[in-house]
């Protein structure tokens, strides 16, 4: 009788349990939608953008399958060198065959003219074989690095961005080898993003851990005005703050006018429109993301653990290094990463006080898109910059935690 | 401990007053400029004036970015903080494996590069027909806000009593009359402070901007970056300060929110 009672219970428990769930899902349902569709979907098909080899397949599509099925070094036997000849001319004649020269001279800089030039003059049939006519268009066709390159160029997709994002490529065989150090810019690209992130971060730290430890220390009817001031930066417009260190920064700008009134400068000093430009509006933008997460974890610290160490012998500064220290990691930790983080994306602080060799690789992802419509090559950098901050928002959700995540 | 003695007091507040003037001073330097009867960025001013504001209100480009900017706003204001603050509810009622996962995916907008947003925007908005349109960019925007209101709506939650609402429901009211009478007015000012925040995530927004609009859909941000990469002058100063202005209200407004839902919560008195 009891235990029926009880069995009861449970089960209304469990089905109301169970409609709660139910219930919160249905709620959680049209944002999880929106996001899969404006957020998740255009992701998916920008790293799609990264691999994407759709041009000769749509162009020539029988040469496509034929080069796909050869193996091989040098000119391809005769007949897959005819498809390939006459489909280049029917693609000249249906006006596709600059989609193709587009995507060759992507393997290799100067095969757009000799696509475009050998479909002009092609002849409706060969004068000998096919292979002897493209030959005497140009010497090129003589060559395996050409018929390499439309075989990759056949494949259903394509690692030539991913690889050139890191400065490889494939040689005539198909093996991955170092692009000529001429070519070499994306792996500089790729460290100068990390470099300048990682010491954003120091700056913050330095200067951030000092005023939460401050802060953390006061009492709440004091500290919340001065949390206000390192807020205020935070809701101000970006564009505002860059715009305020531009006019601090440049040759006749205030700081340069102050330093020299002072005496302290003989001339005027560049200081923006380079890396320092750079590193000091990214710490100012970037601070308080480092304050916040630092504060909220020092205010968490009982002075009494502090205060026992001191009354045990511990010198003022080993209190510090063997007790509070390691109690704030938790926000240092929170803090650095998301700094970090943030800073690996920047865009518009660069752009803006930044020179030629200051660009991150968020720029170079808006170069490609906007200015030379290389999307292959927009999509490979956009596909290594969401890798690392994947991986380290990976790392946050361990370390941190992600319910810890707020930017305010 | 550091910090402790006199000596140590004093250097700590001296350091933290620079930092505090590294933070607060670049912004207000501005202000003055703006002011300025002459065309240089430089101290001391010539005289004072506010020709430079008159440009504001004479040139259309102001007026016309400044409404573009308020409809793609307001748009994904709304969007933003009515999906978030559900999305939010669910949560804190609902507990499923790969909840945590499901978190990842809501709160990453807040952490993916908005460059990464802004080219998958591009491509895939195009076919929608959403590129060119003020409807496609507050879409965008709503993704990069949502994720603030989904977080200041959840603290407000978690910290509601949740024997309020069954105390509501055992009185006979109905689940809607409960969340309207209860619920709601407790999560007010996280819903408030999130369609904030989602707002000025929007108002500020430029990448995506720089991608998604023609000259007919230019916003305010990005008429400010044009200005400021050709070159500096007291009218984008004053443009500027105008949005000062209008951050330290939102501050304001902010920070009694947070005073109030603390009241609410009775954490203070």
């Amino acid at each position: 009788m009891a235990t029926t009672a009880v069995a009861e219970l449970r089960r209304a428990l469990r089905r109301a349990e169970r409609r709660k769930n139910l219930g919160g899902l249905v709620l959680a349902l049209p944002l999880t939608a929106f996001l899969v569709v404006f957020f998740l979907l255009p992701i998916l098909g920008m790293l799609a953008k990264a691999v994407d080899n759709h041009e000769l397949a749509t162009a020539m599509p029988r040469s496509a399958e034929v080069l796909r099925s050869w193996r091989g070094l040098g000119p391809p036997p005769e007949p897959v060198v005819a498809i390939v000849a006459s489909e280049l001319r029917e693609a000249h004649v249906r006006r596709q065959s600059a989609l193709v020269a587009q995507r060759l001279n992507r393997e290799q800089a100067g095969w757009r003219n000799l696509i475009l030039s050998t479909a002009r003059r092609l002849p409706e049939s060969p004068q000998g074989s096919w292979l002897e006519t493209l030959v005497a268009l140009d010497p090129q066709w003589g060559e395996p690095a050409i018929w390499a390159g439309l075989r990759r160029a056949a494949q259903p997709w394509t690692d030539i961005f991913l690889l050139a994002a890191v400065d490889l490529q494939r040689d005539d065989h198909d093996a991955i080898v170092r692009v000529p150090p001429d070519q070499a810019i994306y792996l500089d690209i790729l460290v100068r993003t990390f470099w300048i992130s990682g010491l954003v971060t120091l700056f913050c730290l330095i200067l951030g851990y000092p005023l939460a430890y401050l802060l953390a220390s006061l009492p709440e009817r004091w500290a919340n005005p001065l949390l206000i001031l390192v807020l205020l930066p935070f809701w101000t417009s970006l564009l505002v703050r860059t715009a305020a260190w531009i006019v601090l920064l440049q040759r006749e700008g205030v700081v340069n006018d102050f330093l020299l009134r002072a005496g302290l400068l003989a001339e005027p000093v560049a200081l923006v429109f380079n890396r320092t430009g750079v590193l000091v509006a990214m710490t100012h933008v970037l601070l308080p993301f480092m304050v916040l997460p630092l504060y909220s974890v020092m205010r968490g610290i009982p002075l009494s653990l502090t205060r026992a160490a001191l009354s045990l012998g511990a010198t003022p500064f080993s209190a510090f290094r063997k007790v509070y220290l390691p109690l704030s990691m938790p926000g240092v930790a929170a803090g650095c990463l998301l700094v970090f983080i943030l800073a690996l994306g920047y865009y518009i602080t660069p752009a803006l006080v930044g020179g030629a060799a200051d660009q991150m690789i968020s720029y170079f992802v808006a170069f490609f898109t906007l200015q030379t419509a290389n999307w292959g090559m927009a999509a490979a950098l956009a596909t290594l910059l969401l890798l690392a901050t994947l991986l380290l928002y990976w790392l946050y959700a361990r370390l941190v935690g992600i319910e810890r995540l707020r930017l305010g | 401990m550091l910090g402790s003695g006199i000596l140590g007091r004093t250097s700590l507040w001296l350091y933290c007053l620079l930092v505090f003037a590294f933070l607060v001073l670049p912004i207000f330097v501005i202000v003055p400029l703006s002011f300025s009867a002459g065309a240089f960025l430089h101290f001391p001013l010539p005289g004072l004036s506010l020709r430079w504001y008159e440009r504001l209100v004479e040139h259309e480009i102001w007026r016309v970015t400044l409404k573009n900017s308020l409809i793609v706003g307001a748009i994904a204001t709304v969007l933003a903080t009515g999906l978030g603050t559900l999305a939010a509810m669910g949560l804190a009622r609902a507990r499923f494996p790969g909840k945590g996962l499901l978190m990842a995916l809501m709160l990453a907008p807040m952490i993916v590069p908005v460059i990464i947003v802004a080219i998958g925007a591009y491509f895939f908005y195009r076919p929608l027909g959403l590129t060119g349109s003020l409807w496609g960019l507050a879409i965008a925007h709503a993704v990069l806000g949502a994720p603030f209101v989904l977080v200041t709506v959840s603290a407000t939650l978690g910290a509601l009593d949740p024997s309020l609402v069954r105390a509501a429901q055992g009185l006979g009211a109905s689940p809607w009359v409960a969340f309207r009478k209860v619920t709601l007015p407790i999560i007010a000012p996280g819903v408030v402070s999130g369609a904030l925040f989602a707002f000025v995530a929007s108002f500020d927004e430029v990448v995506v901007a720089l991608f998604l609009t023609g000259p007919a859909q230019r916003t305010l941000p990005r008429q400010m970056f044009d200005g400021i990469r050709e070159e500096i002058s007291p009218e984008i100063l004053a443009a500027a300060t105008v949005l000062v202005a209008l951050a330290v209200a939102l501050l304001v407004v902010a920070e009694l929110l947070r005073r109030r839902s603390a009241r609410l919560r009775g954490l203070a008195p």
